[in-house]
């Protein structure tokens, strides 16, 4: 089983005091929690400052191209899934250029952990609006402030009775930590989306600003409860509800494809009889 | 040389069916190749049909002999008419000896006509099976082996049915017997030998499966599609994932992740679709990782003619993902091509690691012919990630002679894969140390001096120093065949090349023909010449005269001849 020191030590390209550093920190400890060993772990990642954190961390990675992260990953898991797959980018990455693809994973349902660094704007393009960022915010691409309404992750993954719904805070370590951990042992698509702050482009939703807002969800909170979570993923203001905020027990993806009830379709045998008969079949 | 030529074509006979969508032609059509095939001849079906549902003017051609067929025909021996458009639009293409063949409730009369009661012989039901008893009892086709070919189509489940088609095509083929047309009686081919009847795309599924493949993901594109209902409709028993994706851009990400975790992957669509990919091919040479794409042209820009064919998509292929990388282009000509080039792309993407294409068109991706069985023992799937031992820590891209790094896929040893799209050292962690990047580029380019290595030969038939040397790639390859053979028999000094691989190009295998040749002649489906216009850039030897055609249809011996002056 891994260990945190198995992972290494990278040195990294993320500014100093980005959220990014604790998201990293609670992924470690949540795969070690999970009892996994390294090398059946894939992180699937897209393009921007969140998709590099794969590489600081010793794990299969497959780090390719913006927004395109879980369509690579359902590939990959319905070629081996013994693998544990986690896909990891920003919200540009994936509410963004992916969005088609975030809309995809949640109907097939793939059982894919899938942890969103929300900072509400793009970093590493140097500050523009991100799909979350909020209307009226006033960057250099949208001087006169964002004019589109921001998208709510949480609230469309509820609506579409996504299988495994949380939201947490870089800021808090330990539960950020329990959530990936009940993410990647959830048997299908589980949306980890996390808020983060972003020191050098968002000076609005800051480190203060999600901290007095981001509030645990109370101990008796039922997240099977779907009409209730429908409530709480609305909530945006003054209150951040953080947690499992709903859950349910979906058939996956991959329950429904027969042929890999054996596992990997890697590395099996082509059935030459049967090839034959199916050639047979155009005379 | 009139004669000869006429002796040429006399030999085979073009059927043409024509109706509305809807209306069953393409059944009918199915049916006839396939009793056709089963009786020992040789066809070439060209499929021409309308983007729409129902309605419109379709037709199903299917030119047969007893010897080789290899190219569609102009002229028409016999139409079978469904609709009374058929009869307006296609009684100018009628040979010197051709019939029409329609329902006599048309009310039409003329010469040439033979007006079948349909509604009598079909008792008002199953007017497709007696269209096709008719039409087998002219062309002497033994009933049973029609019967038996409904019957595999259909089913015999249903039992009442069954008995129903037999009838309805005795009492057709009786009626067909009485009209004392002869001229139609193919030739018998004794002892045919078992084959196939199968379309290109139907090889390029049957070719993958061969080759091993394990995922398949698409977005339905005319007329790349049928290619994915074939691997679909396999994929329990074969071992294959096939999915639908969202959309082109999901297909060929997804694809990239299977074939990294290890599966033989294929994605096949046409131009748009294709366009929509592109930033996937890039990622897939990046990361190294093998990958087949199929693209089956139709014409554009943009949507085009969505249900025609044409070779117009040639210099996007050749040039599609940003970047610097190798990559080969296969252009079958045939159905057996479609079959053993799809086998070759997958062999050289786990070799090379990278994409490699397979370009047809829609005219020969619906073509169905008649192909000998392949040798499925001699043929082996492919092996992924052969090489098995890798240093520790494990380098995915370890620099070596070739180029090409020991590849492994994760999950399956205790060594971690990494890859990259961002420019990456050879531990496949992303850099921006500039040396690097440069040793990299290198590395994935050095892989294409292997690529080279291993091109397939074109095809050169003829003699050495010919009055005039034609050249062709992918689909026309049968009709530039046929024009030879029809000018060589006319007296004429006419040889041909076919490439059936178009990148990489390499000189020596034909500069020598070129140059001996009096005069030098691309035959292409496009309108600017585009394998003329690569092989100067690549020679700089330029063609100067080219049969260009770029209204949706396919070359036929005919439309090549006129161009040709001839």
């Amino acid at each position: 089983m891994v260990r945190i020191e198995d992972f290494g030590n990278y040195e990294t390209a993320w500014c100093p005091g980005c959220g990014n550093f604790s998201i990293l920190t609670a992924v470690k400890q949540a795969l070690v929690d999970s009892q996994l060993k390294l090398h059946e772990l894939l992180f699937i990642s897209g393009i921007g400052q969140a998709a590099k954190a794969p590489h600081y961390l010793n794990a299969n990675v497959f780090n390719g191209l913006h927004g395109r992260s879980l369509p690579v990953a359902t590939g990959a898991k319905l070629a081996n899934p013994n693998l544990n797959v986690i896909a990891e980018s920003g919200d540009g990455c994936i509410y963004g250029e992916g969005g088609n693809h975030f809309l995809a994973a949640i109907r097939r349902n793939i059982d894919v952990t899938l942890l969103v660094h929300n900072n509400q704007v793009y970093g590493l393009t140097k500050g523009q609006a991100s799909p979350t960022t909020a209307e009226g915010f006033v960057t250099k691409a949208q001087p006169e402030g964002v004019p589109s309404a921001p998208f709510n992750p949480i609230e469309v993954a509820v609506a579409m009775r996504t299988s495994f719904v949380a939201r947490g805070f870089a800021g808090m370590i330990e539960h950020l930590s329990e959530l990936i951990q009940h993410g990647i042992a959830h048997r299908g698509f589980a949306l980890i989306d996390v808020l983060q702050p972003c020191v050098s482009f968002n000076k609005v939703n800051t480190f203060a600003w999600y901290q007095q807002r981001c509030d645990t969800l109370p101990p008796e909170y039922d997240p099977t409860d779907w009409e209730a979570a429908i409530k709480v993923a609305s909530e945006w203001g003054d209150r951040i509800p953080i947690g499992i905020i709903y859950r349910n027990d979906r058939q996956t993806f991959e329950d429904h494809f027969p042929v890999l009830d054996q596992g990997a379709l890697v590395g099996r045998d082509t059935d030459r009889a049967m090839l034959k008969k199916i050639m047979q079949g155009y005379g | 040389m009139k004669k000869q030529i006429d002796n040429l074509t006399r030999s085979t006979l073009n059927i043409l069916i024509g109706g509305e969508a809807g209306q069953g032609l393409v059944t009918v059509g199915q049916l006839l190749a396939k009793s056709l095939v089963r009786s020992g001849y040789s066809i070439v079906v060209t499929q021409s049909y309308q983007s729409r549902i129902r309605g419109g003017h379709n037709t199903f051609a299917i030119r047969v002999g007893a010897g080789e067929v290899t190219a569609p025909t102009d002229t028409v021996d016999l139409l079978i008419a469904f609709d009374r458009e058929t009869v307006t639009l296609h009684r100018k293409d009628l040979s010197s000896r051709g019939i029409i063949l329609f329902d006599e409730a048309f009310g039409i009369d003329g010469d040439s006509f033979l007006k079948v009661p349909l509604k009598d012989l079909a008792q008002g039901r199953f007017l497709n099976i007696a269209a096709l008893g008719v039409v087998c009892s002219l062309l002497a086709l033994n009933q049973g082996l029609v019967a038996d070919a409904v019957d595999d189509l259909f089913g015999k489940k249903d039992e009442s049915l069954a008995t129903e088609n037999r009838r309805v095509l005795r009492a057709a083929s009786t009626w067909g017997g009485t009209q004392a047309i002869s001229s139609y009686k193919l030739p018998a081919v004794t002892n045919p030998a078992q084959r196939l009847m199968m379309n290109g795309n139907e090889a390029i599924a049957l070719g993958a499966l061969s080759a091993g493949v394990r995922f398949y993901s698409f977005y339905p594109m005319t007329p790349s599609t049928s290619i994915g209902l074939n691997l679909a409709a396999q994929a329990r028993k074969m071992g294959l994932v096939v999915e639908q994706a969202e959309d082109e851009i999901a297909a060929i990400n997804m694809a990239v992740g299977a074939s990294f975790a290890g599966a033989p992957s294929m994605v096949a669509t046409s131009g748009g679709g294709f366009a929509l990919m592109v930033e996937g091919i890039s990622l897939a040479a990046m990361t190294e990782t093998p990958l087949v794409v199929v693209v089956a042209q139709r014409p554009g820009p943009a949507t085009g003619l969505p249900t025609r064919t044409a070779q117009a998509d040639l210099e996007f292929i050749l040039y599609s993902g940003h970047g610097e990388f190798p990559r080969a282009v296969f252009t079958p000509g045939t159905a057996e091509e479609c079959f053993h080039l799809t086998r070759r792309a997958f062999e050289l993407a786990e070799r090379y690691q990278g994409p490699m294409f397979v370009l047809t068109d829609q005219f020969l991706a619906d073509s169905y012919r008649a192909v000998m069985p392949f040798e499925l023992e001699n043929l082996a799937p492919v092996k992924v990630a052969p090489e098995g031992i890798a240093s520790s820590p494990y380098l995915r891209y370890a620099r070596t002679e070739s180029g090409v790094s020991p590849r492994l896929v994760p999950g399956m040893s205790e060594h971690l894969v990494v890859a990259d799209s961002d420019e990456h050292t050879e531990d496949g962690h992303l850099t921006e140390d500039l040396s690097v990047s440069r040793q990299m580029v290198e590395k994935r380019l050095k892989k294409g001096e292997g690529i080279r290595t291993e091109v397939i030969l074109p095809t050169i038939d003829g003699e050495a120093k010919p009055d005039l040397l034609l050249v062709s790639w992918g689909s026309n390859k049968g009709a530039v065949q046929e024009v030879a053979i029809r000018m060589n028999s006319g007296g004429e000094k006419v040889a041909t090349i076919h490439f059936s691989q178009v990148w990489p190009l390499v000189p020596e295998h034909f500069m020598d023909h070129f140059e001996s040749a009096l005069e030098v002649v691309c035959i292409e489906g496009n309108a600017l010449g585009q394998l003329a216009r690569l092989i100067r850039r690549e020679t700089g030897f330029h063609i100067k005269k080219k049969v260009l055609r770029y209204d949706g249809l396919p070359m036929t011996p005919d439309s090549i001849l006129r161009e040709l002056n001839r």
